[in-house]
Order: structure tokens, then sequence, then C-alpha cells
């Protein structure tokens, strides 16, 4: 199934991508091959199949309700990109 | 000093022969001397390294030192590493110094080992050729035109062109044992939750496995002897006790089981990779092997339910990539919406930016049930085909790549014909089983791959396969004649 | 034109962990910003989550408070969206396997009748972090202490008909969650959120579209915004307007909802189950652990009350409205022995000073020990029950114990008749006209005039003679 140019925008908006007006169609066609290439599990007979989330047949382990990590935001913050008064700062959201 | 095993080296330390510094320098030399060449290290971390040999010397004196102790090795730049500059091959982490260690790397440090840096990398673990990396692709040092193989390309190249004695690598649909196949080293994928997955940055949580690139099994033995073990910051890790890897390396394989399936060997595969493969299975038989032809009826499905089930998987992971807390930030950016669209924009390439949208679209409203699910759906087929092969044989067998090392850009342009090269490995990373790949008669100066598949955590049976083999051929001993810089 | 009003609440309840829910950082409220954001909470590469098994243990708890079906195989699930304060780009959430299936609550409407009030269900989750917008020249502060904070997120079956009972249910889920000691339910802290769903229709129609009512931090304003919401519903469709599904933002200044602008698009998110986190299974042996030692819930607490206590209905309620309220209550009977003084009193004068302090029971300056300790002297006769105010008055004050104070101040009791009989004898001297109008007066004026001798003899005595022997003796000396 292919996809077009607004397929792509749309994806693009909810992945927060930025791609550009001239790669729009070009991505739309790598996209639409790799659709291609994934639509062969259609041959797949998988009724009544458990989808199988996980390798793994084991249960969540259950950690101890115990703090123990220590304050290290001035670390964590070295590395920001733009912080003031410990806060970590973007563009004003409107609410 | 460079040619030596684990083993070796170990030995020579403690014999006084050399220092770890000596070592630790050796492979600093020759990493200026060659890397120019294979770009394999995008970090090399010299005077953390020789501060790390001389504690390693210090503690080799107290007798308190273990087999990796004192021993050269890099990590793949997936790993994060404190206070060491962690990008995954992708600019949206090109100034990222990690502010933790992985508990990989954390192992390695407790065992004594030395870090000489950080290896080269598909973007984000994304590729089959390690062409995709923000910092250039790696060369083959077999081959330079060619590549090394993907996503774990620098880890191989650097192994492979001894510029480091062992690497750590990662494996979500083949890369570890790929680029182990394209540059004739031993490639080992452990279980998955055999190794912990904290510190090593996501790419596909439910089949990405932390391992390791070395020249032999008895050295790939060494490196998951560190590696593996519960972890509890990782809630997928196995409690389970983790073997003498070492100990089972010289057992019998007389009477063993191996599976060769028939769609491994089918259209696809280069004849003479075949042929190699087969030489290769022809020595198994000769060591007591017994050999069988099997079938896993959904193969053909590994590749198409991969590529739902990792892009999905990776474009919730690769959220967090916003510009906001770390990571690349788009300068002046008018509101939020610029904020992300554009440092995202910039900070991925453009086949993490495939994979991302794709795996949006797997997921979205409406199409969830028929490519997500689906895939999930798929995934228990596939398990269940290895279940039923391990009910009658104790390993699969068959090539680990369908060809030899390609050239770089032959197959850049076009995404699927790459997603090819994965066309024997995929399959264990959806059903999260163990196998390793090691190097069988080259073809045409190239090396070739033998890929060795397991039951779930039974990566002592296939090191010892690996190894058995090992003792009576020495194709994992070549090396590449290294060109030097001049 | 008759409208019915539908009203669904979705409760997003703080759990009181002492740790995150999947990281071990502190959930303690009031740290300065991002002082409490680990590195998995901060979603830096690499990281993972690890559930917070005393977070599995308040879910347990909450499923058997309402007698809800608790899901043996529970599995978390990503909510991916993009915004500032959720840092790793997807909430860790549940959804098609949430942990707590149906369940039912009584609610107590104002006229004293109990309905049913179906839950739907309850799962865990994680907080987002918070977004502060003033004062960063044109920028949003991002502060993720908050965020990994464990919720339980309650959902109601729509079955609310009116802002009244909506009210009753969020207060009967927010005396639940305190009682079983699973949240300390302060909605001025932010954590015991409510929000509204409501729309309305013609009785026997389908159901209307609704709207989501966020920002709602006190029970006083879920009501006004309910009825608000309903009334500019109502208005809209009257004038052949429709309702827009949409969330809407209750401001309380002008009493008023108002449109979110910045999600007038219907997110995707995109759930798919979280592979870093592996299916709940929950066993019975760990499941009986955790429900044997449940604290007594309100309705069982109350009926306790009504029946051993003998309390009116109405008083058992009010005085089983909070847990520690309740336990105080208890606590007094225990030390004075004395259920109707201990309730007259804790609803009475211990209310009242709380009140006037703006205080909770919690940060009583009168312990139930020291109340207790009172009414004893009360059920004794040490002191009388007038004076027994001013005592109260002087514990809380802080002047020391019941007894530290009676004895400083000498408000013993007299009762030693003889020492009353005195005061009676000098009272009835100094007043010889009033003692010659009562023996002329009727018995009902009698009883009137009483009334003043009484209050000389208490005067004389400095309000600690004991006024029942007063009586007796001034009863037989006027005669």
């Amino acid at each position: 199934m292919p996809l077009d140019r607004s397929d792509v925008e749309k994806i693009a908006h909810l992945a927060r991508l930025a791609v550009s007006e001239s790669e729009l169609d070009a991505v739309a066609g790598d996209l639409s091959n790799i659709l291609d290439l994934v639509e062969q599990m259609d041959s797949a007979d998988t009724v009544g199949v458990t989808p199988m989330a996980h390798p793994l047949h084991m249960a969540q382990r259950l950690r101890e309700d115990r703090v123990t990590e220590t304050d290290q935001r001035e670390r964590f913050q070295s590395i920001a990109p733009a912080t003031e008064n410990g806060l970590y700062l973007v563009p004003q959201v409107i609410e | 000093m460079h040619d030596k095993s684990i083993a070796q080296l170990a030995s020579g330390l403690r014999a006084g022969e050399f220092s770890s510094v000596d070592l630790t320098q050796a492979f600093l030399d020759r990493i200026e001397q060659y890397d120019g060449a294979l770009n394999s290290f995008i970090t090399i971390a010299e005077q953390a390294a020789l501060k790390s040999a001389e504690a390693a010397d210090r503690r080799l004196r107290t007798g308190k030192a273990t087999l990796l102790t004192g021993i050269p090795i890099a990590h793949k730049d997936i790993f994060c590493t404190d206070g060491v500059k962690t990008s995954c091959g992708s600019r949206m982490l090109d100034h990222f110094i990690a502010p933790y260690d992985a508990t990989v790397v954390t192992r390695f440090d407790q065992a004594g080992a030395v870090m000489l840096g950080k290896t080269n990398m598909d973007e984000f673990a994304m590729g089959s050729s390690n062409e995709t990396s923000y910092y250039g692709p790696v060369h083959n040092p077999w081959d330079q035109e060619s590549v090394p193989g993907g996503s774990s390309g620098g880890s191989a190249a650097a192994v492979a062109a001894r510029l480091c004695v062992a690497a750590t690598g990662t494996d979500t649909g083949g890369s570890i044992r790929q680029p182990a196949a394209l540059c004739g080293l031993t490639g080992l994928k452990p279980t998955y939750g055999r190794v912990s997955r904290y510190g090593m940055i996501a790419f596909a949580s439910s089949l990405d496995q932390g391992g390791s690139l070395t020249r032999s099994a008895a050295d790939a033995a060494a490196m998951l002897q560190v590696m593996a073990g519960f972890d509890p910051r990782d809630s997928t890790s196995a409690e389970r006790p983790v073997p003498d890897y070492g100990a089972a390396l010289e057992d019998e394989i007389a009477g063993l089981r191996i599976g060769l399936p028939k769609e491994y060997f089918g259209e696809g595969l280069d004849p003479a990779v075949a042929r190699s493969v087969e030489q290769a299975i022809d020595e198994y038989r000769r060591l007591g092997a017994e050999v069988k032809k099997i079938s896993l009826p959904n193969s053909a499905l590994a590749i198409p339910t991969y590529y739902v089930v990792a892009p999905a998987e990776c474009s919730s992971n690769l959220a967090r990539f916003d510009g906001v807390r770390f990571g690349h930030r788009c300068d002046d950016p008018k509101d939020l919406e610029e904020l992300y669209k554009r440092s995202r924009g910039e900070g991925f390439g453009a086949e993490v930016k495939r994979r991302i949208l794709i795996g949006t679209y797997a997921l979205s409203a409406g199409y969830y049930d028929a490519y997500y699910l689906k895939a999930q759906q798929i995934r228990k087929l596939i398990s269940d085909d290895f279940r039923s092969a391990f009910e009658q044989v104790d390993v699969v067998m068959g090539p680990t790549a369908p060809g030899t090392a390609f050239g770089i850009g032959e197959k850049a342009d076009d995404p699927v014909t790459m997603y090819l090269s994965d066309t024997y490995t995929i399959a264990v990373n959806l059903a999260g089983l163990p196998a390793v790949s090691i190097p069988v008669a080259p073809v045409g100066g190239k090396p070739v791959g033998l890929q060795i598949i397991g039951d779930y955590f039974q990566e002592s049976r296939l090191l010892n396969m690996a190894h058995r083999y090992q003792q009576v051929t020495d194709w994992h001993l070549a090396m590449p004649e290294m060109q030097d810089l001049g | 034109m008759v409208w019915e009003t539908v009203i669904g609440l979705e409760i997003h309840a703080q759990l009181a962990t002492r740790s995150k829910i999947f990281s071990g950082a502190s959930t303690a409220f009031g740290a300065a910003p991002n002082t409490q954001a680990c590195n998995v909470d901060l979603g830096m590469p690499g990281v993972l989550p690890v559930l917070n098994r005393e977070a599995v243990r308040m879910a347990i708890r909450f499923s058997a408070a309402i007698d809800a079906e608790l899901a043996r195989r529970s599995v978390f699930a990503r909510k991916n969206y993009f915004y500032p304060d959720l840092p790793k780009g997807y909430q860790i959430s549940q959804l098609e396997l949430p942990i707590v299936g149906p369940g039912e609550v009584q609610i107590l409407l104002d006229d004293g009748e109990t309905r049913a009030v179906g839950v739907t269900r309850a799962h865990l989750e994680e907080d987002a972090g918070k977004s502060l917008h003033e004062d960063f020249h044109g920028l949003t502060g991002v502060d993720l202490n908050r965020a990994g904070t464990p919720l339980l997120e309650i959902v109601s079956e729509p079955d609310m008909r009116s802002a009244r009972e909506a009210v009753a249910y969020a207060r009967k889920i927010h005396q639940i969650v305190q009682y079983i000691g699973i949240c300390d339910g302060n909605m001025q802290e932010g954590s015991f959120r409510v929000d509204a769903n409501v729309s309305v229709r013609h009785p026997g129609e389908e159901l209307g579209t609704r709207a989501e009512l966020k920002n709602i931090n006190s029970f006083r304003f879920l009501e006004r915004a309910i009825n608000f919401e309903v009334e500019r519903q109502i208005e809209l469709l009257e004038a052949g307007g429709e309702v827009v599904q949409e969330t809407r933002l209750y401001d309380a200044d002008r009493d008023e909802t108002r449109s979110m602008r910045s999600k007038e698009e219907a997110n995707d998110y995109r759930y798919f189950p979280d592979p870093d986190l592996l299916p709940v299974e929950l066993d019975e042996v760990f499941i009986a652990e955790v429900t044997a030692d449940m604290p007594e819930l309100p309705d069982a607490r109350r009926s306790r009350f009504n029946q051993v206590y003998g309390l009116k209905p109405v008083d058992a309620a009010t005085l089983t409205v909070s847990r520690p309220l309740a336990d105080y209550f208890e606590r007094v009977v225990e030390v004075s022995g004395d259920t109707r003084l201990a309730a007259t009193w804790v609803m009475g004068e211990l209310s009242g000073a709380l009140n006037r302090d703006g205080l909770e029971i919690t940060a009583a300056s009168v312990t139930a020990e020291m109340l207790g300790g009172m009414l004893r002297r009360i059920a004794d006769g040490t002191i009388s029950g007038k004076l027994a105010k001013q005592v109260f008055e002087a514990m809380w004050q802080g002047g020391g114990s019941a007894d530290e104070i009676i004895e400083a101040r000498g408000l013993k009791q007299i009762t030693n008749t003889g020492a009353i009989e005195k005061l009676v004898d000098e009272v009835i001297d100094a007043n010889p006209r009033q003692v010659e109008s009562f023996r002329q007066a009727d018995e009902k004026k009698q009883a009137k005039m009483l009334g003043f001798f009484v209050g000389q003899v208490m005067k004389a005595s400095r309000g600690k003679a004991n006024p029942q022997q007063v009586n007796q003796l001034l009863r037989i000396k006027l005669v």
C-alpha cells in the first residue's frame, strides 16, 4: 500500500520529525517500499496465535520501596541545553 | 602482543613479560597508526586507558586479578560510559557525555579491564554496514573499500585489525554476528536477558542484546563471563545463575545433533559462501556430530516481521531525544513544535528517520492490528519453529550472511536491499535465542561466517561447538594485512 | 425540555510510596526543582524501569476496598505523545489489562440515602513532571521531580446524574484512599486530582458528546465546574449548536470552563505493551498477605460505631469521616471510658478549636490521651462540665495536662456536702427577700427562681460547687 506526501506529513508530525518539502516524495517512496516488504506478513495464518511481546516467559520483578537515588541535579544539568534555577527551559507552552 | 588471545595475554601479564601499560600503549599506537584508514573508533580515551592500565598492573601484583584485568578492550559507542562521550553514532548525541555507566561497562571496570575507547557504529544501531554513522563509514580491514558489516562495524573492524583485544557489541537483528562474519571474527549474541541492557542505549527493547566480538570462542567465553548475569536495574534481566563458560569449551561434541534448515540454503545465498559453510559442516561431521536437515517454515517472514517490531519499538524509544534535557538542540526554536521537529530532524540521519516513521505508522490508529499485532503473532510462530527444531537437534547451523563484505556505497541507496543482509540472523532475535558466528574458509580473500544457533541459555554449548572447530582449523587466527598510513 | 446530566469521574490518586513507581528517587513533596529526578526519571538514554512493590500492594488494597476484580495478570503499556513534562516522550500506563477491574462504592446522598456508583477500572501509571509558565522571559520551566511518582487512575462508570452525586462519589473515593493509607488526599498539593466527564441528553436517549473538565482542585470547585458545564451544554444544544468533544479547564476565579487551545487535535497515543516491563503476575499468597492487614474500611467503621458505641447514624458518619478522626475518637473513648462525653467533646469543642485555628486533627495540640484524661475528670466528678471548657482551652494553649491545670488553678469541684451546705446557708441568709418571694411562689415560678439561688451559690463557690448537690440542698433548705 503506497504512502503519499500527505501520509508522510501526518506521520512526521506524530513523530515530531521535520521532513522538508523536497524530501517528502523520496521519503514517501522509501516508506512505501518498506511497507511492500512488510506486507509479506499477510501470507501468514495467524488466527488464534497469541502475540509474543517477550522472548522470556517471566513475570515482572518487584522492587523494594526504598529511596536509593541521591540529588545529582548539577551533574545531569551540566549536559542540558538550557536550564535556569534548576529548571529545564523550553519555548513557552500555552495551555 | 597484539595477536595474542586473552588467556595468553593474561599469562604474559602475570609472568611479567609485559605490563598492562605496555600492552595498552601498544594498542594505542596501533590505533594511531591504522585507524585513520579504518575509522573504527569514535573516541579514544588515551589518558583514562593508561590510568586504568596502571591500576591493573597494581592489582595484578596483589594476586586479586581476574582474567580480563589489564586487558585492553573497546566498547561499542552504544554503552553509556560515565564522563565519556557516548554518541551512538549520531549527531543527536555528538556532545552527550554520559552521566552514568552501563552495567556492562561497570562489570568490565570491576574486572579490571582497560577501555581503549568507544567504537563506531551505525547510527542508533540501525544498519548492516556501518555506513549510517554520523562519524563516517567504517572500512573493513580485509578490504578497505568494503563495509565491515553493522551495526557493530567499528567493534568488528577494531578487533579484526588488532586495534584492541576484544570489543563489546550489541545485536538486535544481527548486528554482532553479521559484522563478525564479514570481518572474520567470533561474534556472540547471548540469549535475550542474559546480559543487562541497563545503560545500553535502546533501539528495539525486546530484541536488543549485548555481546562481544573476539578472535576466538575462548575469548568470547572470557568476555561473556564478565558480561553475563542478573541486574536488578533491568526488569528483562534473567535471574539465572551464570555457569563457568570456560569450563565447557573442551567438552566432547561427538553425538551432538546439528540441524541445517533448508530455508537457509536456498535462493539469495552466494554459492561460494554456501560451499564454505558446507565445508565447515563437514568438519563437524569429522568431529563426530550428526547432521540433519530440518525446516524452519516461517523463516521468510522474519524480515517483514522484524521491520515492523523493531521500528515500532524504536519510534517510541527515540522519542526521548527532543532537545530538552540532553542531546542536540536546534538554534532559536520559535516554539515547542519547532524545538522538537528541528532538533530531531537535524539530529537524526535518514535511516533512523525512516525507521521512526515506519514504526510510528505501524503503531498508529487503524494500523496497529494489521502491523504490530500481526508481527507479534508471527514472532510466536517463528519461536515455535525453533522450539520444534530443538526437539530434534541440539544446535542449528547455517551461513551468517548471504554474501561476503560488499562495497561501501553499494547498497546504501536502497534500504530494502540492505535489510536483506540480515536474512539469516533476524529470526534469532525475534525468538530471543543465543547464536554465535565463527569464521570459516574465506571466499575471494574475504571472510565468511558460520552461524550456530542454540536453545535458550545454551551459550556454553555454542561456545563449545565453536571452540572445537577452532581447535582443528585456523581461519580465526588469520589477520588482515594492515596498510600503514605512512 | 427535560435534560439528564451524565457524569463520569477520572480520579488520579498519587500513591504514598517512598520512592517512585519505576525508580528509586524520592517522592517527597516540596523539594527544590529537579533534585528528585534521577536518570531513570529524566529518561536518559539507556535507562530502564523497575516496578515498585509498594505501588502494587496499594493497588491491591484499593481493589479489596471497593470489592473489585483484581487482575492476576496485568500489563504496562506505553502512551506515546510529546510534551516537555513527559521526559521519555511516553507515559508508562496500563491499557487493555489494568490491575484493578470493575468494582463499586456506596455513596451517601444529602437526604441520607445511599446508592451504588460503579468503578470501571483502576490502573497504575507514572505521573508527569510540572511545567511552570511564569517568569522565564517567554520560556517555560520544567521541573521533573514529580515525574515517575506512582498514580492510581480510578475511572468511574458514567453513573452520576448530578454535581452533588459526583461530589459524594469523589468524597467517598477520597475517604477510602485515605483510610487504606494509599494516598494522603491532599488536593491542594495535587496528590488527589479529579477530572469530570460531563454530557447531557434527553432521558432515554443515547449518551451525548462529553467534555472533559480539568484543573479542579477542591470538592467545591468540582460541584461548580460541573454545574457551569451542564448549563453551558444545555444552552448550546437548545440554541441548535453541538457539543464538541474536548478538554476544558475550570477557571475558579471566573467560575467557568474554557476550552484548552493546545489540545484541539485528538491525540493518537499509539499504545503498545511496554517491552521494558514484563506482565505483572500476582499469586494468591501475595494477595492474601497484602489484604490480611487491611485497615477497617469507612462504611464498616461507621457501622461499628453505630452498633458498638450506640452512636446515632449521623454522629457515626461525622466521626468516621476521616481515619485520623475516627482513630482519635476511639482513643478518647478508651482513655476516658465514656462514649457520650467523647462524642460530644470531639464533635463539639475539639472540632470547634480545629476549625477556628484551621488545623487538621493530626495537628491538634490536645491529643486523644489528653482529652480522654480530662473527660475522665468530668465523669468522676472532679470538675463540672462547665469548668471543663476552661480546662480544655488551657490545654489547647499548651498549659499541660488536665490534671496539671485543675491543680494549678484550683478548679476541683466542691462535692463536700458540708462545704456546699455552708455556702447554701450563706446565700439564703444574704437574700431574705428572694427567699420570701420563693416561698410565696407557685411550683412553676419556683422552678424558675431556683436558678437565681443556684447561680449565687455557684458564684460564691467560684463555679466549683457540684451543681446537682447545690440544687438538692437548696430545695431542702428553701422549703
